[in-house]
């Protein structure tokens, strides 16, 4: 015979102002089983929580009732408050009276009358629950960063700072990111080369940090503490240990039309190339789309020139296993392409240019050596239009309805800088509005206005025409003087949104890690746990999660380094014990659950069973991981036969509740 | 076409292809042929039949079937490769102990809408080109094959194997037949009358499970309503609550899944038209989230098992309800 106790909290004013508790008590003390009903003005306080107790005690309980706030504020109190006296955590039920009661209802009379309803389901529910023990598994002290950026980077070095052994998987031929595409940073105005590269280096030489550039992720199998990652090493065509990269071959190689992708394609590379001067690591890469060797075997110069015998034009695909306890996604962002926005005639006219590629302009190690010139014609620019929001904040399907965030400060910085280097050209911002919050941000882009003299226009540019006699002809409209402008400008730069990269979507689903409607990896929690993914083990670094600029993605990147600590310091973790599993003799194997968990929880066995006639027959049946999941109950509503069931949350508990609530 | 197919199943047989054939065989009375296993050419030769009346579909036995040691031939008619197809999704049938000769079908005649006529005593009943000479034990009987056509038949939905090994004939296609419409038309009820149409239609049931012992989609190890752990299992319906929700629930079950194959509506001895209640989900799925064809392939998600970004929302589905 069930020993049950309920307690209902006043919660102050909170729930006992609109819910008559007194009543409530009473009316659940005739409810079957119920031993002991009591109320109290603040259940979760040391005085309301040893009131519980002692009850427990005193009338030997089987499982008590907490009429009081959501599960999600005091649930875990109660499950504390019982366990410390011998009741089964898990023998502790909430009825929600106040935020499902006291707070959405007015008439006392009404909310009682629901609270006593809400007091009975959980009695009911109470009545069927189960003692359950959570289990433990061990975790793998070892974490993956997926992407080498700022981000990446600055969260490898934290961790392997608490002395963990990390993996960086970086697609391109080096880290760094697109910081080190950037010139210059805002508000400080220091060389981005100068504040990354050190960093890079310090990658390289930490032997807790182990890069595999030009690698991918390519399948993820496991969950929380215990990941198994297969990453592929992409040929590059050159030993890595061999590699002394010392750049001859990139001299020596004939191909010399590839475009340049490290500085936007502005200029021309080798087919086997070093990305830039400071790579991380500094080896040679063969770009197969170009190499004549590897597209029809004539060539080779390349491994006549190198000393070191790296060249491997044989090298196939490469894939490693590794098991982490940790995942860190921190795979950044890249400008939007621009192909639907003829109306800025970027793919017309050379000197119409992307932010980006302006940084590539005006960088020493860019294509011009850091004097800026147009593409077009290599002459000075005297008039620069700077188009703000390019595909930012658009309600249309061409572009993207957030802010981009970031393009208001480099905007200005560009401004500056040009206005600084050369002040004879004459800077036009438009804009829609100019969103500065941050440190030391408005003072900066005030500085680009009052002292620099950048003409900050509000108003959205209509068309950019380019003339033949090589200017662009910009309209454009003043809001504030609500005028129509027409600006002969030498060179158009647009701020164009960003978007989560590409690799992001995939690499999502294969960490069953959510993602929103723009390909942002969303967070357990938007205020929270900002830099957790609902599923556990998988952190968020950097501007995957959203557009960030360079100091908040290092903040973030250094909070995702401290989750992951936290969880590569545990030598196992308890797993929550309200988990799904399945009645094998009901099981038919179907797969409806495994294609509805969310967690990628739920494998097939092919099982031996005994039948009645002595015979055996084998069946594919559904086998839960208790790690993985979650206990979300996706699987058991999907489940045909009703074989899957949910610990602390049984399809029978499920149906009592109802039952009780509708007698 | 039975000579043909007979000769067929003696080939494969012959030369080893497959150890046993699934087919129909004749029963009690000249209409009711019944799905039979056939394990030599003998047998094939003494009881094998393909006729109007050999409706069965017979994808279903092939569960069991396809367990067993060897190879099992099996003739599917388009409409059975869909609940095969939909069978081998959700890995209920051993693809590779299967064979399978997809057949041609003109549709399957309704015995009920024969007997409708007045005709009573039936000794045989043969075909010559769409005219139906019956013979009884009063006499001779005329009727056009299109009137006893079964409803499903009017209403197919194709004429294309969605899977086969090896076929036989021609291959038709994915047909745009009418079957929602007699659901438009209890839409189109008020809630008073759809409910008196359901209460009239299932108040008839006798819970015999024919339906659900019939239908491929109800094929669980263990089905719920025999389950006493489920909260739901009886027999008999002790009031006219059970009598609804037991067939609710059953197309609850199957939504998704069924292939609108109609053996539910075939079998039923009391003639419900159980079909409508699965037609009903399949055409609100159609067009919730998109056309959705049960068993059309092995590979793709149902739309109930899966999440798009283009979903649509519960309070839709809530909206249309309230009406």
């Amino acid at each position: 015979m069930q020993r049950i106790g309920v307690f209902v909290c006043h919660c102050g004013t909170n729930i006992a102002a609109t819910v008559d508790v007194k009543a409530v008590a009473e009316a659940l003390q005739h409810e079957p089983g119920v031993v002991i009903s009591k109320e109290y003005q603040y259940m979760c306080s040391e005085a309301g929580q040893n009131l519980v107790k002692d009850a427990i005690k005193e009338y030997n309980l089987s499982g008590i009732v907490i009429c009081s706030c959501s599960p999600r504020m005091h649930e875990n109190t109660f499950r504390k408050a019982a366990a410390s006296v011998g009741l089964n955590p898990y023998l502790v039920e909430v009825a929600n009276i106040r935020e499902q009661c006291s707070w959405i209802h007015k008439d006392m009379e009404e909310a009682t009358e629901k609270a006593i309803i809400l007091g009975r389901a959980a009695i009911a529910k109470v009545h069927l629950n189960a003692p359950l023990t959570a289990g433990e598994s061990p975790v793998a002290k070892r974490a993956l960063v997926i992407g080498g950026g700022i981000a990446g980077i600055q969260t490898a070095l934290d961790i392997a700072d608490a002395g963990f052994d990390v993996d960086i998987v970086e697609k391109e031929p080096t880290i760094g990111g697109k910081m080190t595409q950037i010139d210059k940073t805002f508000p400080t105005l220091d060389c981005a080369a100068c504040i990354l590269t050190p960093k890079m280096v310090e990658c390289s030489q930490n032997e807790k940090i182990h890069i595999h550039s030009y690698s991918e992720v390519s399948d993820v199998k496991g969950f929380v503490g215990n990941f198994t990652v297969t990453i592929k090493k992409k040929a590059r065509f050159v030993d890595e240990t061999k590699c002394t990269g010392c750049g001859l071959c990139t001299e020596k190689c004939p191909q010399k039309k590839v475009p340049n992708l490290f500085n936007l394609g502005l200029d021309y590379r080798r087919a086997i190339y070093i990305p830039f001067a400071q790579a991380v690591p500094k080896v040679a890469t063969i770009d197969a789309d170009y190499c004549n060797m590897l597209k029809n075997g004539k060539c080779g110069v390349c491994a006549k020139v190198c000393s070191a015998g790296a060249i491997n034009y044989e090298q196939k695909d490469e894939y490693i296993e590794q098991k982490y306890g940790a995942i860190i996604v921190a795979t950044g962002y890249n400008p939007i392409k621009l192909d639907k926005y003829d109306e800025f005639a970027y793919s017309q006219c050379p000197d119409v240019v992307t932010s980006l590629e302006l940084e590539r302009l005006m960088n020493a190690a860019g294509p011009n050596g850091g004097t800026l010139l147009r593409p077009s014609d290599k002459s000075h620019p005297h008039t620069i239009v700077f188009v703000q929001c390019v595909g930012s904040r658009c309600d249309d399907s061409k572009g993207k309805p957030y802010c981009s965030k970031i393009c208001c400060m480099y905007t200005a910085k560009h401004a500056m800088l040009i206005r600084e280097k050369y002040p004879d050209t004459d800077v036009y911002v438009f804009y829609i509005d100019v969103r500065t919050p941050g440190k030391n941000f408005d003072e900066f882009y005030r500085r680009a206005v009052e002292q620099y003299g950048v003409h900050y226009i509000k108003g959205m540019v209509g068309k950019v025409t380019p003339k033949s006699d090589g200017k662009i002809d910009v309209q454009a409209s003043d809001l504030l003087s609500n005028e129509q402008l027409h600006i002969d400008a030498d060179m158009v730069v647009l701020a164009t949104a960003i978007e989560p990269d590409k690799t992001a979507r995939p690499l999502a689903t294969m960490l069953t890690a959510s993602m929103d409607t723009n390909d942002f990896f969303t967070e357990a929690h938007a205020k929270l746990r900002p830099v957790e993914s609902p599923t556990a083990g998988i952190f968020l670094s950097g501007a995957c999660q959203g557009p960030k600029d360079i100091p908040e993605t290092v903040a973030q990147a250094g909070a995702a380094a401290s989750k992951a600590i936290g969880l590569l310091c545990k030598d196992s973790i308890t797993c929550n014990p309200c988990v799904a599993h399945s009645d094998e003799l009901m099981c038919n194997g179907c797969s409806s659950c495994e294609k509805v968990c969310p967690y990628g929880a739920i494998t097939y066995l092919d099982k031996e069973f005994r039948m009645p006639d002595r015979t055996t027959k084998i069946r594919r049946v559904a086998s839960v991981n208790p790690a993985v999941c979650q206990g979300c109950g996706a699987c058991t509503v999907a489940c045909p036969s009703g074989a899957m069931d949910l610990n602390g949350f049984s399809n029978s508990q499920i149906m009592a509740e109802v039952d009780a609530i509708c007698k | 076409m039975q000579k043909a197919i007979i000769e067929k199943a003696k080939l494969l047989l012959a030369d080893g292809t497959v150890n046993r054939v699934i087919g129909w065989k004749k029963g009690d009375f000249a209409y009711d042929s019944t799905p039979a296993v056939f394990n030599s050419a003998e047998e094939l030769d003494k009881d094998f039949v393909y006729d109007d009346f050999t409706a069965a579909n017979v994808s279903k036995y092939l569960i069991k079937e396809s367990q067993k040691e060897g190879r099992v031939l099996v003739f599917l008619k388009p409409c059975d490769t869909y609940s095969f197809n939909q069978l081998i999704k959700e890995h209920r049938i051993n693809r590779d102990n299967v064979y399978i000769v997809g057949i041609e079908c003109g549709g399957k005649l309704d015995i009920e809408k024969i007997k409708a006529k007045g005709i009573s005593g039936i000794q045989s009943i043969t075909n010559n080109d769409g005219t139906l000479t019956i013979e009884t034990l009063y006499g001779t009987e005329s009727v056009s094959a299109d009137d006893a056509m079964a409803e499903r038949c009017l209403t197919c939905k194709s004429k294309k194997h969605v899977v086969y090994d090896e076929l036989m004939g021609e291959d038709g296609d994915v047909l745009d037949s009418n079957r929602f419409d007699q659901v438009a038309e209890l839409e189109n009820m008020t809630a008073e009358e759809r409910y008196e149409f359901w209460r009239s239609q299932l108040s008839k049931c006798i819970r015999c499970n024919a339906c659900r012992n019939v239908c491929p989609a109800c094929s669980c190890e263990n089905c719920v309503f025999d389950n006493p752990n489920s909260g739901i299992a009886n027999k008999a319906p002790a009031d006219s609550f059970e009598e609804n929700m037991f067939h609710i629930i059953r197309a609850f079950h199957v939504a998704g899944r069924c292939t609108d194959c109609g053996e539910c509506s075939r079998v039923c001895p009391q003639n419900i038209p159980l079909h409508l209640l699965n037609r009903k989900f399949i055409k609100d799925i159609n067009e919730l989230y998109g056309e959705y064809q049960a068993g059309a392939d092995t590979e793709s998600r149902a739309p109930l098992t899966n999440y798009t970004q283009n979903d649509c929302e519960p309070s839709v589905v809530h909206e249309r309800g309230v009406e």
